[in-house]
């Protein structure tokens, strides 16, 4: 069993945890949507998102066909555009990490599993342990979590953090994600607050949403938790790693995503490394835009295949 | 797959959808004039030194035409039409505003120097919807002043500075006009061209002739102005030194007057503020409009258990700030609006360093040619220290840090200034506690540099007396008898 | 035999003699001599400074309704010492039944005051619907230290008149009463002593005004001036005086006494407007900013 945190440092992090004004942060998101990306400067800006996306199918109803297309898609995003990148990785539920695996083969794209009783995770602690094990011994490369959204709202930090830190410790070498699911915490604050506890408790990454509860991955949640990843880089020196998952669908979007990263993170944090895009939908945007800024010409959804 | 910098392309407004024409007139009496004298002054756009045109240069003789004008306009329309029917002539104003927004935003940027991204989203915005609120209020002004009897005061004479220039034309000329006085308006001679292009929008309004004149020209213009006999209200905006210049001038007249002048405002952090925000707020409150603002938070107050987090936020916060093209639709700050201002700010910058201040700028190139300034921290400084003392008007900001609320409050209130103050906290009782000690007009808790024609801005001590804005901005523009 | 009042000046709650130690006749209309008071000299306008600015704070700081108390009971000292001031007005030769008349409008004047301590910020202020998402209020706020200078023309009601819509709103003040009947106000100084005004919110000087006015006005610590009718080269003097700390300067031009001169436009002559911005959240569910 793993030692748990003592009382004292779990108070300390939640009472350093700063408070964030809403209307602030709305305004600092403005400014960056204000700013105008063209030229090259999209581009390459539209080429990254897409090397940076989790190319996502999350069904009750998934088969290891639709998983294999998937696969496919994300190996070969349009074939007819060169020299494109891939997307970073493929995340499916854990019963399809198998087929996944073998889907892409050595692709280089990393297969994601959710885990914890995705989306809910509201399963008995052991279960959640074994369902990311499963992931693990199918292959999963990262491991997206949930965390007991009602254990943190009922102010049981303890748990939350233990949770967190003994699937981080099950993951071994395998990148961990933990997901939020902020459209149930309220408010920024406690967006802020569980960061800092994610952060602390052992996350690589951590992820706004499911992508079945909105709103999902809003602005303002992401940028709150860039602020958190930045006073973590500042103070230790190391770096952690973000996605913003569910409601980002366009690629203006997207880009807006990515300059916020720059300007409040720093560049070191705009590669798939460090940053990623949970989203199906949103792949196809960007290549319409890739293909817009190469030809001139707007593009129609028919000539992009919808795996 | 990395990605080593991405940095964005500059992304201009076009200059070319605005015209400029290669001289302006006078616009006294609805019509443009010519200078008695002929004398013209040059115009230059301050992010390239480029000339961009003539402009009339008013004299007294100029001046007594104009206030006729004003008076005749007063007289025989204005006073008597009622207010509903003025109220109809603001509203109309403020539509043809919108619909030219674009043009006046690019015109502003040009010939001040401030970025597109302020005068499209800031400025002109605020100057339309002030005209739209004052318009409301033409037919309510006894509403307004609910047992008093009040009427126009007359001839309104308004001289504005260069830092908001159709934003404080706004700001004077739509409380004046619905209140029922006429205007003579003298802009700032480095950005004169949104006040002409505002003179032709009164005459597609069909504003009656000599309701709003426009009058050109250097500070000799604006003090006949403010001396001639037949005016009956001053409102000005502008320096200190100028304000009592004005103020002298007055005296032995039954001339009201009105005066927002120079501002060193505290913007106060607190250990439990909002910090990330509270740092957004300080860039905001110092760097907007190149510093170029009367209520800029120019004094940074930040306690000390917060204060080395606070500095490395807002340096790497400062990486992000990008200097140059105003017409850039990504530049947050802009060119310094004359070279004469640009030279008084490094005057300052110089005297911190000959003060041992410590000093932090970004690393970013400036242009080569035009009026550009970095923005410039100054750490480590006393409030003995003169750049602690006098108002720069520029993108410089001094950062001080203090151990108790009772410190800051009097170190705040330690000016003759008495403009605005922000106070970040996230203590209810605490923003009202600390703030009703502050001896500051405006008060901006958890924000900053924030302006609304519903809210009325003005000053304590020597930053002026009366306010604009709001029922408040009425007052100025009415006269009270018994 | 009588025996005769040294009427004397009134700073911070004391009756001090001038620290110039002169002194002048007070005459009645008929030559009558009346009594010798201080000639207040600058020292005694910055003494009196001083005392206004350190009391200046804690007044404002009261309740506005413990104002309205305050006032209210020096409308009950007045009342109890009506007779002195009926005796003291026809002495500097009003005719009866007009210094009864005086005295009542007086003790009315301080009950409409005491009434108005804390109604008039509702009338001035106001909450401002500004099109982001912040709360927005403005609220009046003392100048702080006023000089004024008090009517000429009555002894007591002009005084009365012009320092109340001044104390009711937080201000302090610095008082160069009527120079050739300051009878009353030095006695209102008593009044004013024994009521629960604290001792620094009213200073009285007796003197002349050619000699108190221009250093009361270039004082550098006094935020405004309320100056009665009196003779315009004085007041311009003042007014340039003024500039210097860019001094609110209100000058009238038609007697203070009379009852249209009252009222809430006076008060409003000597508040600031502070107006603060705040924040407000958007709360979801509302328009939806988390």
């Amino acid at each position: 069993m793993l030692e748990s945190i003592s009382p004292l440092e779990l108070n300390a992090i939640i009472a350093n945890s700063p408070s964030i004004d809403q209307i602030g942060t709305l305004e600092r998101i403005a400014r960056i949507q204000a700013r105008s990306i063209k030229g090259a400067a999209k581009l390459k800006g539209l080429r990254m998102a897409l090397s940076m996306i989790d190319l996502t199918t999350l069904e009750g109803k998934d088969t290891p066909g639709k998983v294999r297309q998937l696969c496919y898609k994300a190996q070969h995003l349009h074939d007819q555009a060169a020299d494109l990148p891939t997307v970073a990785a493929v995340c499916v539920y854990p019963t399809m990490v198998g087929v996944a695996k073998k889907a892409l083969g050595n692709s280089g794209i990393k297969v994601a599993s959710v885990s914890t009783a995705f989306p809910s995770g509201q399963a008995p602690f052991e279960l959640k342990k074994l369902d990311t094990q499963y992931a693990l011994d199918n292959g999963a490369d990262e491991i997206d979590m949930v965390i007991s959204r009602g254990r943190f709202l009922a102010g049981d930090y303890q748990f939350v953090y233990d949770e967190i830190a003994a699937i981080k410790a099950l993951c071994g070498q395998a990148r961990i994600k933990v997901i939020f699911e902020t459209g149930e915490l309220d408010s920024l604050d406690q967006v802020r607050r569980i960061s800092d506890l994610a952060i602390a408790a052992g996350a690589d990454f951590i992820k706004t949403s499911t992508g079945k509860i909105q709103p999902a991955a809003t602005f303002p949640v992401v940028l709150t938790m860039l602020g958190a990843i930045k006073d973590h880089f500042d103070k230790t020196g190391q770096m952690i790693g973000m996605k913003p998952a569910g409601g980002i669908s366009s690629s203006k979007l997207a880009l807006q995503h990515l300059l916020m990263v720059k300007e409040v993170l720093g560049e070191a944090w705009l590669s798939n490394e460090w940053y990623r895009f949970g989203a199906s939908s949103l792949a196809n945007d960007l290549l319409m835009q890739y293909q817009k800024q190469q030809t001139g010409k707007y593009q129609s959804a028919a000539y992009f295949s919808i795996d | 797959m990395s990605n080593s910098t991405w940095n964005l392309e500059p992304s201009l407004e076009s200059a070319a959808q605005v015209q400029i024409k290669s001289q302006y007139e006078l616009f006294i009496d609805g019509k443009w004039q010519a200078p008695l004298s002929n004398a013209y002054f040059d115009s230059v756009n301050p992010a390239d030194e480029s000339p961009l045109t003539k402009i009339a240069w008013a004299n007294a003789a100029d001046i007594d035409l104009a206030v006729s004008a004003a008076r005749s306009a007063y007289d025989n329309s204005w006073s008597t039409m009622g207010g509903a029917a003025r109220g109809k002539y603001l509203f109309r104003i403020a539509r043809l505003m919108q619909e030219k927004a674009k043009e006046l935003a690019v015109l502003e940027t040009l010939d001040g120097g401030k970025p597109i991204r302020e005068s499209r989203d800031i400025d002109i915005p605020l100057a339309c919807n002030h005209f739209f609120y004052y318009a409301g209020w033409a037919d309510k002004l006894q509403e307004a002043f609910a047992g008093q009897q009040i009427s126009p005061l007359g001839v309104a004479a308004q001289i504005i500075p260069w830092n908001f220039p159709l934003l404080m034309l706004a700001w004077k000329v739509a409380p004046a006009l619905a209140c029922g006085n006429t205007v003579v308006l003298k802009p700032a001679e480095t950005t004169s061209l949104t006040a002409l292009k505002f003179a032709e929008i009164c005459q597609e309004a069909g504003l009656p002739a000599g309701v709003v004149n426009i009058v050109t020209g250097y500070g000799d213009t604006g003090a006949a102005l403010v001396a001639h006999p037949n005016v009956d209200k001053i409102a000005f905006t502008g320096s200190t030194a100028v304000g009592k210049q004005i103020q002298k001038a007055c005296i032995g007249t039954s001339k009201k007057l009105t005066l927002e002048l120079g501002g060193k405002s505290a913007n106060i952090i607190l250990e439990d503020a909002p910090i990330d925000q509270a740092v957004e707020g300080v860039i905001n409150a110092i760097f907007f409009n190149q510093g170029h603002v009367c209520c800029a938070g120019s004094r940074l107050f930040v306690q000390e258990s917060i204060a080395d987090r606070v500095l490395e936020k807002l340096k790497f916060r400062l990486q992000s700030i990008y200097v140059g093209n105003p017409l850039d639709k990504n530049t947050d700050v802009g060119a310094v609006n004359s070279k004469k201002q640009l030279e008084t700010i490094e005057r300052y910058i110089q005297l911190g360093l000959e003060e041992g201040a410590e000093i932090y700028q970004p690393t970013c190139e400036l242009p080569s040619s035009g009026y550009y300034c970095k923005p410039t921290l100054f750490m480590d400084v006393a409030q003995s220290a003169r750049i602690v003392q006098e108002e720069i008007f520029g993108p410089v900001l001094t950062i001080q840090t203090f151990r108790t609320i009772e410190e800051v409050v009097q170190k705040a209130n330690n000016s003759p200034y008495g403009l605005a103050a922000g106070i970040w906290t996230d203590k209810g009782a605490r923003i009202f506690g600390v703030s009703q000690q502050l001896n500051a007009g405006v008060i901006w808790a958890n924000t900053y540099n924030k302006f609304d024609p519903a809210s009325p801005f003005g000053g304590y001590k020597e930053s002026g007396f009366g306010r604009e804005g709001g029922r408040h901005g009425l007052s100025a523009y009415l006269k009270f008898s018994n | 035999m009588e025996i005769l009042k040294t009427y004397k000046l009134y700073i911070g709650g004391q009756f001090p003699r001038t620290e110039s130690g002169r002194s002048y006749a007070v005459l009645a209309p008929n030559g009558k001599h009346l009594a010798n008071v201080c000639q207040a000299s600058k020292k005694d306008v910055r003494n009196a400074v001083q005392a206004a600015r350190k009391a200046q704070a804690s007044w404002a700081g009261k309740t506005a309704f413990n104002r309205s108390q305050i006032v209210y009971r020096i409308a009950e000292m007045l009342e109890n010492r009506k007779v002195q001031f009926i005796e003291e007005l026809a002495a500097m030769g009003l005719a009866q039944q007009s210094a009864e008349q005086e005295v009542q409008m007086s003790i009315d004047r301080c009950v409409y005051y005491a009434g108005w301590a804390d109604k008039f910020q509702t009338l001035l202020g106001s909450v401002n619907p500004v099109g982001s998402s912040h709360f927005n209020f403005s609220v009046p706020e003392p100048m702080g230290v006023v000089g004024v200078v008090a009517c000429q023309q009555t002894a007591l009601l002009g005084l009365i008149s012009q320092i109340l819509p001044l104390l009711i709103g937080g201000n302090t003040v610095v008082v160069v009463a009527n120079t050739t009947q300051p009878l009353c106000a030095i006695s209102f100084a008593e009044v004013l002593a024994t009521s629960d005004v604290p001792g620094g919110v009213v200073n009285i000087l007796t003197g002349e005004v050619g000699e108190l006015l221009p250093t009361l006005a270039g004082h550098m610590d006094v935020n405004a001036l309320s100056i009665a009718p009196i003779d315009s080269n004085l007041q311009n003097a003042a007014q340039e005086a003024a500039i210097d700390n860019l001094k609110r300067v209100r000058i009238f031009t038609d007697p203070l006494h009379v009852k249209s001169a009252q009222g809430l436009p006076y008060i409003a002559d000597f508040q600031e407007i502070k107006t603060t911005w705040h924040p407000v959240e958007q709360v979801a569910g509302g328009a939806g900013g988390y």
